[in-house]
């Protein structure tokens, strides 16, 4: 074993309009060959900037100090990373150490074939000739698991599905076969089944090939799955750097033990969700449903004579007064569409959907908006829903000013301060303005608008997705103690199997605009009867090492029965 | 639950004022070039208010107590700046050119944007065949020539030559229409972009009536960029009136000074060489459209992160910020760690991950 990077003392330091921000803070780290060190923390814990100092991908506006010494993959060569200039770094770039992105749709230039982006790599790096070059791209995307690699080099990024892309990416990562991939939250873009595939994928690069692998990334579970050593980041600095198994068992930092006891397991929820059905009066099941939807059918107008997209297909669903119904699935699924339409933001386009006693089916907006003040909504992104001019305590008093219980902002303030108190933000941060919170603090003003006019149905749109898992952790049950207390019904739209299964009474898994399965959480998680959501649960990874690799071998053995 | 509340951080009321925010916020290059532009602005708004205490004659004055100037003088002791063919004082007209020039500006940018803006809030937020058709004739107004435009629609207004409003009228008229395309393309952009947020949705799931949506939530968000395209018209309105002038569609000598003007009467002056005549109303056109190019350039630089210069830091100086939040420390952690020091913004388009 010899080293590949090894980081020492590293500071980097940005110059901001508000001084000198220092990112990271007396880093030392290094990677063994054919090691995978996970890097993990939240945001702005300088994860990202620690990775993307390897490849000297830093900024202008960055200055580091300490050494990154990066080794080529023979092993003869050694370069500080840090004192090279331009000509040099290009010269490790891809050779030495590579770099998978985030976001494969983004990383592929959409002009040029997939063939021509990997061979692009090849040709910078030496004289290859056309057919060469043309063959070695063939032959890693091959050994990536793109199926039928001769004929599929000549497609454009558009014509492979995410999954496909990211794992081009990584081919092109792996084309001149560096000694180290930096691999920057390869799977946060990607549906939890397509995730499963790339940390396969990973994995077989790590054994197959001998990279070592930096990840960076947030979700404990995927370091569980694929991590060898753990490096555990907060506020620029290395908390804790164990085996991940060790890890695992045995949190030493105080933030390590806070940060696994945040990530939500399955399962969990199951024993609460059966002490809420039991506290219900006898005929609660025969009260009239908030929302009731029948063969419900919303489809996207297509361009020009194209047929439309049908984005939900002949969904059945009830909500009764006071239970919350999870609603699951992937990008794509028409979990977001379902919660639009029932807010009145999507047209229904054919089945029923009765929400409130209004039937949505050609509704008009004028005959809603009444109803609007009895249904609250909470967004995924709390950056961007609510607006930047106006205070917190202005965009929380709206609700109350648009349905006249209040006349202006600073009449409703009162109740303002009542509602930021319930969602346990000191009522003074009602004068801040939006960008001055943190992406919790703001989710929680977000839910104080949402509950305003106490509606008696709450819609949230992934309202944790955008947020770390400890911050997480808090809104989730800020959720469900909002939800005692003011006892509204809700959808709680989710691709997160975990993060539902804490919230609600019943879930409903959609796959491809239909429902495949819907029931209790113990019905669908302890029993799954839908091979998706069979697959869906175990593609989950969960947080504990050893319990991981007994699921791998369960999802194995599912696509195995899938496959035959 | 006891909570330990800091001040808000870095924003006092001088760092809420337009142009003071900027000049505080730029360093080096951007800083003098904005400073330049505004000390020269200064000049010339102050020449325009102080115009009939600076100007030693009337514009259309072509004679004192002492007999008349003369003309074709060249600069004398009087005359510091001589006299045009007309027998006018070239430096007063010069003077008292800063105020038809500021009032067109005024009169021309306020049209516009009154009239843009309001037709681009209707087109991009309610769309429709009104949309369509608004949208098909403001970008057949930019495949005119708009000198060609203007010189229509002063003939149009004015007859040509007329009296002081008449004439500035007539200008700012021409580079009202000229101009209401500019903003009313970039006003339904932005109402398109802003419809789509969350924000917007929000409200409307809220059951907000159009009214307040439109008034509350986009208008305010769609009119950021607004400044810029001011400054930036200002200077094309002072050459637009300039060239009308030139090319004798301007204000009659008698009823206002006007640049345009007076280079279009010096254009037989300068090849028997005299140069006082062109040169200092050109002079006085390039200074001022200068001024406001400089200081649109630099806001509209300063208003963009990856454009805006800073001060490098020393080796790894500064403070680790507090930007993570720890299970039951959230609220004492303040606001929002690097997403709190820069308004909104975040590193993204360097690639360095900041919390949004």
């Amino acid at each position: 074993m010899s080293t590949v990077v090894d980081i020492r003392n590293l500071g980097v330091s940005f110059s901001t309009d508000a001084g000198a921000v220092k990112a990271v803070d007396d880093v030392s780290l290094s990677v063994e060959r054919g090691e995978v060190l996970a890097i993990v923390g939240e945001s702005g814990s300088g994860k990202t900037v620690t990775a993307k100092t390897i490849l000297g991908l830093l900024p202008e506006t960055a200055t580091t100090s300490g050494a990154v010494v990066l080794s080529n993959r023979a092993g003869t060569g050694e370069h500080d990373v840090i004192s090279l200039t331009g000509a040099q770094l290009r010269g490790i770039r891809g050779t030495d150490v590579a770099m998978v992105f985030q976001e494969p749709s983004t990383a592929l230039n959409p002009v040029y074939t997939v063939g021509w982006q990997i061979m692009e790599g090849l040709r910078a790096h030496g004289q290859v000739s056309k057919a060469d070059a043309r063959k070695r791209a063939i032959e890693i995307l091959g050994r990536v698991g793109i199926p039928d690699p001769e004929h599929r080099v000549d497609h454009y990024p558009h014509q492979f599905s995410g999954g496909q892309k990211q794992r081009i990416v990584i081919a092109m990562a792996l084309v001149l076969e560096p000694g180290l991939i930096v691999a920057d939250e390869p799977t946060t873009a990607l549906d939890v089944t397509v995730q499963a595939e790339i940390l396969d994928l990973l994995r077989r690069v790590r054994d197959e090939f001998g990279t070592a692998i930096v990840l960076i990334t947030h979700n404990m579970g995927v370091v569980a799955d694929l991590a060898d050593r753990v490096a555990v980041m907060y506020q620029g600095k290395v908390v804790e750097e164990a085996p991940a198994r060790e890890l695992f068992a045995d949190p030493k930092a105080d933030y390590t033990k806070a940060l696994l006891a945040a990530v939500p397991y399955v399962g969990h929820g199951v024993a609460r969700a059966a002490e809420r059905a039991a506290a219900r009066p006898a005929d609660w099941a025969e009260q009239t449903p908030v929302v009731e939807a029948r063969g419900l059918e919303i489809e996207y107008p297509g361009r020009f004579g194209r047929a439309g997209f049908r984005a939900v297909d002949g969904v059945d669903l009830v909500i009764r007064p006071g239970e919350v119904l999870g609603l699951v699935g992937e990008s794509g699924s028409g979990k977001t569409t379902i919660g639009r339409a029932i807010a009145g933001l999507t047209r229904v386009t054919g089945g029923s959907l009765k929400v409130l006693g209004h039937e949505m089916l050609g509704i008009r907006e004028r005959r809603f908006r009444p109803t609007r003040s009895r249904i609250g909504f909470v967004f995924q992104d709390p950056a961007s829903s609510f607006n930047p001019l106006l205070t917190i305590a202005e965009c929380v008093a709206e609700p109350l000013v648009i349905h006249d219980r209040a006349v202006d902002a600073r009449d409703a303030r009162p109740r303002v301060n009542e509602l930021l108190e319930a969602v346990q933000l000191p009522a003074s941060y009602g004068d801040r303005y939006p960008h001055e919170l943190s992406g919790g603090q703001r989710q929680r003003a977000s839910l104080a608008r949402a509950i305003a006019l106490e509606p008696e149905l709450l819609i949230a749109d992934e309202p944790t997705s955008a947020l770390d898992v400890s911050v997480q952790a808090r809104v989730l049950e800020l959720f469900a103690e909002l939800q005692r207390e003011f006892g509204f019904a809700s959808l709680f739209i989710s691709h997160d199997l975990a993060v539902v299964d804490l919230l609600a009474d019943r879930i409903a898994v959609l796959y491809h605009g239909r429902l495949v399965e819907e029931g209790t959480g113990a019905e669908v998680l302890g029993a799954p009867a839908d091979p998706y959501t069979q697959r869906l649960l175990a593609s989950l990874p969960v947080p504990d090492p050893v319990a991981q690799a007994e699921r791998r071998e369960e999802l194995r053995r599912l696509r195995e029965e899938a496959a035959r | 639950m006891a909570v330990a509340v800091s001040s808000r951080p870095g924003h006092r009321w001088r760092d809420r004022i337009p142009v003071v925010h900027q000049v505080r916020q730029s360093v080096g290059l951007q800083r003098g070039m904005l400073v330049a532009g505004l000390l020269m602005l200064l000049v010339f708004v102050l020449c325009a208010i102080f115009a009939p205490l600076l100007a030693p004659y009337g514009f259309a004055q072509r004679a004192d107590a002492s007999g008349g100037f003369g003309t074709q003088q060249p600069p004398s002791a009087a005359h510091p700046f001589g006299t045009t063919v007309g027998g006018y004082d070239v430096l007063s007209r010069v003077i008292w050119g800063t105020q038809t020039a500021i009032l067109v500006i005024i009169v021309a940018v306020v049209l516009a944007i009154f009239i843009g803006v309001a037709l681009g809030l209707y087109s991009g937020y309610f769309g429709g065949w009104l949309d369509r058709i608004l949208v098909v004739v403001f970008d057949a107004i930019y495949a005119f020539p708009s000198l060609l435009l203007a010189i229509v629609l002063s003939i149009v207004i004015s007859g040509g030559q007329s009296n002081l409003w008449g004439g500035v009228l007539a200008a700012a008229g021409s580079i009202t229409v000229v101009f209401i395309p500019q903003y009313f393309r970039v006003i339904r952009a932005e109402t398109v972009r802003i419809k789509a947020e969350a924000y917007v949705e929000s409200a409307k799931v809220l059951g907000a009536p159009n009214r307040r949506i439109v008034f509350r939530h986009v208008f305010r968000n769609a009119t950021r960029t607004l400044p810029l395209i001011i400054t930036l018209n200002s200077s094309e309105a002072i050459l637009t009136l300039a060239a009308l002038g030139f090319l004798g569609f301007g204000i009659e000598p008698t009823a206002a000074a006007e640049w345009g003007y007076d280079l279009n009467k010096a254009q037989s002056d300068v090849t028997s060489g005299i140069w006082w005549t062109a040169l200092f109303p050109g002079l006085a056109i390039v200074f001022t459209v200068l001024a406001i190019t400089l200081v649109g350039e630099s806001l509209n630089d300063l208003a963009d992160p990856r454009l805006r210069g800073r001060r490098r830091v020393a080796q790894a100086a500064g403070e680790v910020a507090e930007t993570s939040v720890v299970p039951g420390g959230t609220l004492d952690a303040g606001p929002g760690g690097l997403a709190g020091l820069e308004d909104g913004e975040t590193f993204d388009e360097h690639g360095i991950e900041v919390k949004r």
